[in-house]
């Protein structure tokens, strides 16, 4: 409802709407009485101070007229809408429920009926139907059903794939049944929306209706009956017809706009808005390692709403040395990684008390020098190897782009060198696959060919975000040891992140474990399946399965979830899930040394 | 159960190429295999889900459940689990909410979780919940395919427990289907290697991992990444 009110079309949309309704509500007891007293001594007036849109040619007074028509004018609207759409949605739904041929009838009587004018559609039934009212409503009705079937049958196409319709088939629920209980609930949403909006069409349509002599018949009047009747008049007195077609026209665009407001507002997901704070920089920053490829401290990003993915986190990369980082989906890796890359999506944003690479702080570079020192020393690898390659360009073009741009070399030489580089990444055949396009390559050799885009630099980090999830495991393995013999080639340090313990445990050197935003502990790799002291670190390595695993024994697991960027408390946020828990875990535990090259975050790390 | 010269075709592509594999009484029958080797096709063979050609036999096919890889999109949103697991049930209706108690908690749920909806539950339990509902068809056979590949190591575990701990309290039969062969080798009694569409290699869990007769099978084994091996 908030979201509603914030956007200006929202509020005029909801405004409209309301005043609309509280005139139908009041207008007939208020106005009732004048509207419909004849008086022969002010038969067709114009604007006067007792009469503000004129009279009628039976002297009534036609601001009155069009405060009551309001009521009629809506309800027509009301019962035209939904007789579209009980018509419609029934069309739209038989096809899911009817056999193969009558469904085949039913979606061809459709197909047809969207393609047939709606304004001829109308006409006829409301000819057949008789002169009138109920004629035109009826008319309009028949004549938005095909929308509603359409929108009805997409929404339906697209719910019957999913798993739990699958799932009821395969239960043997009966076709009737999935479709009220698995298929119209979970299509509703977007159905009540386009009511609103067709509520909007329907009003104005009537209008059109009576306008033309179709719709509501004397003594009965709506807007567009007294447009009608004003209509004569226009040139003399334009109010009275004037007065009847803005209340239409406001009706009708307040109705299409809140309809459009309530479909945004639906289409974003809402999050909690509750959050503790989270703890504005920590102790003095300590002085920084000159060594170090990349060193970040103290990073944090926030998204509107207090969601805060990532939280304080303080890393360091050293040339040579592949750092894995580890965490269950939601811990806030890949946030961490966009964030050093200066890649975080609007409107999320990045605080840092200190992000180095190479030695410069990427705070005190000019825009344009941050850039170029990312271009030049940063090679990023995601999980999809399409995210960084253009589909519709040769990969051998892709990768000389990058030399022609940052290194100033002649189209040949860069040529050449893409070429060279992917046959450094074992690609069989490079001058081939050079002129390829990606679509052309297996996922494992596109992955190839985006880490070699990043070597056609001389990279100084390498962030590799779960590069290798989409692929098999003989061709991740294939992948994993480029990656390692990249590294050791290059000196670069590569921060590699995984949500896959078991990877990261054989590839990196050091692994450093986040949960819920922030490090809870960083250890040597040789450590972890003996000497980690985190209880979520220790629990996630007894709770993977290997090649070793006793199969007589139960696999430990890890009770509960971790909780979302936005739930967050202010202690430590491993607490409902931890065995160890006790009262000083409501507060935060800070990441302190823990022997060599070790630090932990628990107050009872052992 | 016995699949005899199963195959599926797509025009004229053989996603599954004769295949022929024994799923014992009481057995897990593991299935490993890279993406496209035809695994989650041969899953929906059994289950009716596609046409076929060959034999399946010593199993009424209506009896065959499925639990699918992704928890969030094979649970109805608008359904409370309760009204969710209740539906595969064939009982009148006083003794179903009794019945869903039981096989939440043969899933290790709590009955209360009955009166939530999905979207309050982790990963895992969602798992458990679609589980429940396929056992309450009481199933001669279960096809999982892929059921803790979407999940979180630190409740892939619990999900991995309750497997295996299913075969042994109600002696359920079980097409386990999955990539992670460290997984495979946890809960299957037997394991199947599929490779381009067809079984390369079938035979004892043990047999299987600690003497491959395949090239296959041996490079798929060789893959698998190890805590604490560095290369
Ligand atoms: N409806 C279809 N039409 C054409 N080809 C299909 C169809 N369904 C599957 N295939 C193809 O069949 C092959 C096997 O697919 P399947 O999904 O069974 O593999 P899988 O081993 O389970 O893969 P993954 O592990 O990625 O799920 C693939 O090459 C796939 O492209
Ligand atoms: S600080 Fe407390 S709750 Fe957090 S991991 Fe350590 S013992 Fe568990
Ligand atoms: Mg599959």
């Amino acid at each position: 409802m908030r979201h509603l009110l914030r956007s200006p079309a929202g509020l005029a949309g909801t405004t409209l709407v309301t005043i609309m309704v509280i005139l139908a509500i009041i207008g007939p007891p208020i106005w009732g009485a004048e509207a419909e007293r004849i008086n022969p001594s002010a038969i067709l007036q114009g604007v006067s101070d007792a009469h503000p849109l004129g009279t009628d040619n039976l002297g009534r007074d036609i601001l009155a007229r069009v405060m009551v028509a309001g009521r009629l004018s809506l309800l027509l609207a009301l019962l035209t809408t939904l007789i579209g759409a009980v018509i419609g949605t029934v069309l739209g739904a038989l096809p899911s429920v009817l056999p193969r041929r009558g469904a085949r009838v039913v979606t061809g009587t459709v197909n047809a009926l969207v393609a047939f004018p709606g304004l001829l559609l109308a006409m006829f039934t409301a000819v057949v139907a008789g002169l009138g009212a109920k004629g035109a409503v009826l008319g309009i009705g028949v004549a938005i059903a095909p929308g509603f079937a359409r929108l009805t049958q997409t929404l339906a196409a697209s719910v019957a794939g999913a798993d739990y319709v699958s799932a009821a088939r395969m239960l043997g629920v009966p076709r009737m049944r999935v479709m009220t209980r698995h298929v119209l609930p979970n299509i509703a949403e977007p159905l009540i929306l386009n009511l609103t909006q067709a509520l909007g069409s329907a009003l104005l349509a009537l209008a059109g209706m009576s306008f033309l002599g179709l719709g509501v018949q004397p003594p009965s009047f709506d807007w567009g009956r007294l447009l009608f009747e004003g209509f004569s008049r226009i040139y003399d007195t334009p109010a009275v017809a004037l007065g009847p077609a803005v209340a239409v026209a406001l009706a009708g665009i307040g109705f299409n706009l809140l309809g459009d407001a309530l479909a945004r507002a639906a289409a974003r997901t809402t999050t909690p808005a509750k959050a503790a704070p989270v703890p504005a920089a920590r102790q003095e920053i300590e002085e920084p390692d000159p060594e170090a490829v990349l060193e970040v401290r103290d990073l944090t990003v926030t998204f509107p709403g207090g969601v805060t993915p990532v939280r304080g986190l303080s890393l360091t990369v050293a040339p040579g040395e592949i750092v894995g980082l580890v965490g269950e989906s939601g811990s806030g890796k890949s946030l961490t990684s966009s964030a050093i890359g200066g890649l975080v999506p609007y409107p999320g944003k990045v605080t840092t008390g200190r992000l180095r690479l190479c030695g410069v702080d990427l705070a005190e570079l000019p825009e344009q020098e941050r850039r170029k020192l990312l271009g030049t020393s940063l090679a990023m690898v995601f999980q999809d190897p399409m995210a960084s390659l253009n589909p519709a360009l040769r990969v051998g073009g892709q990768l000389a782009e990058v030399a022609t741009v940052h290194q100033g070399a002649s189209r040949e030489k860069a040529w050449e060198r893409a070429v060279d580089r992917l046959d450094h990444v074992h690609i069989p055949e490079p001058e081939r696959r050079a002129r390829q396009h990606p679509h052309e390559l297996s996922g494992g050799m596109r992955q190839r060919v985006v880490i070699a885009m990043g070597l056609m630099g001389t990279p100084r980090l390498i962030i590799a975000d779960e590069p290798t999830t989409a692929l098999d495991v003989t061709v991740q393995r294939q992948i994993l040891r480029l990656l390692r013999q990249v590294t050791a080639e290059t000196g670069a340090a590569t921060l590699f992140i995984s949500h896959d313990i078991a990877v990261v445990g054989e590839l990196c050197d050091r692994v450093v474990v986040m949960y819920a935003g922030r490090v809870v502990e960083e250890l040597p790799v040789d450590q972890l399946v003996t000497g980690a002291a985190h209880p979520y670190t220790r629990a996630l390595v007894a709770s993977l399965p290997d090649m070793d695993t006793d199969r007589s024994l139960p696999l430990a697991s890890i009770p509960g979830r971790q909780p979302a960027p936005a739930e967050v408390g202010a202690g430590c946020a491993f607490a409902p899930r931890c065995a160890l828990a006790s009262d000083r875990c409501a507060e935060l535990p800070p990441l302190i040394p823990y022997g060599k090259a070790h630090s932990v975050a628990c107050w009872e790390a052992q | 159960m016995i699949i005899k010269n199963l195959t599926v075709r797509f025009g004229a592509f053989t996603a599954v190429d004769d295949v022929t594999l024994e799923i014992p009484q009481g057995a897990i029958v593991g299935l490993v295999g890279e993406s496209g080797s035809g695994k989650s096709t041969l899953a929906k063979a059994v289950t009716g889900l596609v046409r076929y050609t060959g034999e399946i036999s010593g199993a009424d096919t209506r009896r065959i459940q499925m639990v699918f890889q992704n928890p969030y999109a094979s649970l109805n949103p608008r359904m409370t689990v309760g009204a969710s697991v209740a539906e595969g049930l064939r009982l009148p209706r006083a003794d179903r909410a009794a019945e869903v108690e039981r096989l939440l908690s043969l899933v290790s749920l709590p009955g209360a979780v009955a009166q939530r909806y999905p979207r309050e539950l982790s990963g895992g339990m969602r798992q458990r919940v679609a589980i429940a509902r396929a056992l309450g068809a009481r199933p001669e056979l279960l096809v999982a395919d892929e059921i803790t590949s979407a999940l979180d190591v630190s409740v892939q575990g619990s999900v991995l427990n309750l497997v295996r701990s299913l075969r042994e309290e109600l002696g359920l039969s079980m097409l386990f289907i999955s990539h992670n062969l460290a997984v495979v080798r946890y809960v299957s009694d037997v394991v199947a290697v599929m490779h381009q569409g067809r079984l390369v290699e079938t035979g004892p869990t043990e047999e299987v991992v600690d003497a491959p007769r395949h090239d296959y099978t041996r490079s798929l084994l060789e893959a698998v990444p190890r805590l604490g091996r560095v290369s």
